[in-house]
């Protein structure tokens, strides 16, 4: 798992790269939460077009930062989820919460 | 010993090939355990897919032996995984995921959708949900004390 950031404005954009599972969720958390902290962002973006894996502690993990947005009066976006990415969200019933784009050219 | 079969038992006809290996109960390993069933059942050809959704139900199982069954690390001095896994000739797979770990008291509201014990360590409660959704059958055994083994079969269609 491999993961850098980018703020625009108050646009946190978060681009992960590789294997999201309950190892890497658990030191990304403490990562993400301290970026937020500090930038205060109104909007955070997780950029998922490299993310090729995910499991359930994965869902946690976004969960999480969306209940922290939420809190904080901001929103969440996931950018380029792939299918079993974008299955899983359904399959927990969060995509009622949680809202998926589609972007042609990410920047890193 | 109690256990809940989501669907029917396990065939028992004699497989092509088959695994058998155990690892320290490290998150570290929850790839590591990707990568042995990905290599294994790789020998099938599988299809993307079918290939993601193994991964990700396996990867699911051995986080619960990580996360829940060895969770009072002071008591397992030797907390360990034990994995294995068999094809057979029509394609289907069977993988077994082994803890000596706590055990499960309750299978039935452990399967539960969002159902889970540890909820301030962002578990979403949606594990075995997932690996449901993504088999073709799930077995799940458990004695408080000794253990849980989990048995994932799924058939697999050459890519
Ligand atoms: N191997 C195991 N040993 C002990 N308890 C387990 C095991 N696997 C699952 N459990 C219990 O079942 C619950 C639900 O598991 P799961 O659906 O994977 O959700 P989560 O891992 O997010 O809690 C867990 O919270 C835990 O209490
Ligand atoms: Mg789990």
């Amino acid at each position: 798992m491999y993961v850098n950031y980018e703020t625009e404005g108050k646009t946190l954009t978060v681009h992960l790269y590789g294997e999201l599972d309950h190892h890497y969720a658990s030191l990304l958390r403490v990562e993400v939460d301290a970026r937020i902290k500090r930038e205060k962002p109104k909007e955070l973006l997780l950029e998922l077009t490299n993310m090729v894996f995910m499991d359930s502690s994965g869902l946690g993990f976004i969960m999480g930062r969306l209940r922290k947005m939420q809190k904080n009066e901001g929103t969440m976006m996931l950018v380029n989820p792939n299918r079993a990415v974008e299955r899983m969200i359904n399959m927990a019933g969060i995509d009622k919460f949680i809202k998926i784009i589609r972007k042609e050219s990410v920047t890193k | 010993m109690k256990s809940v079969a989501v669907l029917k038992k396990p065939k028992m006809i004699t497989g092509v090939n088959s695994f058998e290996c155990s690892f320290d109960a490290k998150s570290i390993n929850e790839s590591f355990a990707r990568l042995l069933v990905s290599a294994f059942v790789s020998q099938l050809d599988p299809t993307v897919a079918d290939m993601t959704d193994l991964k990700t139900a396996v990867s699911e199982a051995v986080t619960n032996c990580i996360v829940h069954a060895y969770r009072d690390r002071e008591k397992y001095k030797n907390a360990r995984v034990y994995l294995s896994g068999v094809y057979f000739p029509d394609g289907t797979v069977s993988i077994t995921v082994k803890d000596k770990g706590c055990g499960i008291d309750d299978i039935k509201q452990a399967m539960e959708p969002l159902y889970t014990t540890s909820p301030s360590d962002e578990r979403s409660g949606m594990g075995f949900t997932v690996i449901a959704g993504l088999s073709d059958k799930l077995k799940v055994s458990s004695d408080v004390g000794k253990g849980t083994t989990v048995t994932i079969e799924k058939k697999v269609f050459g890519g």
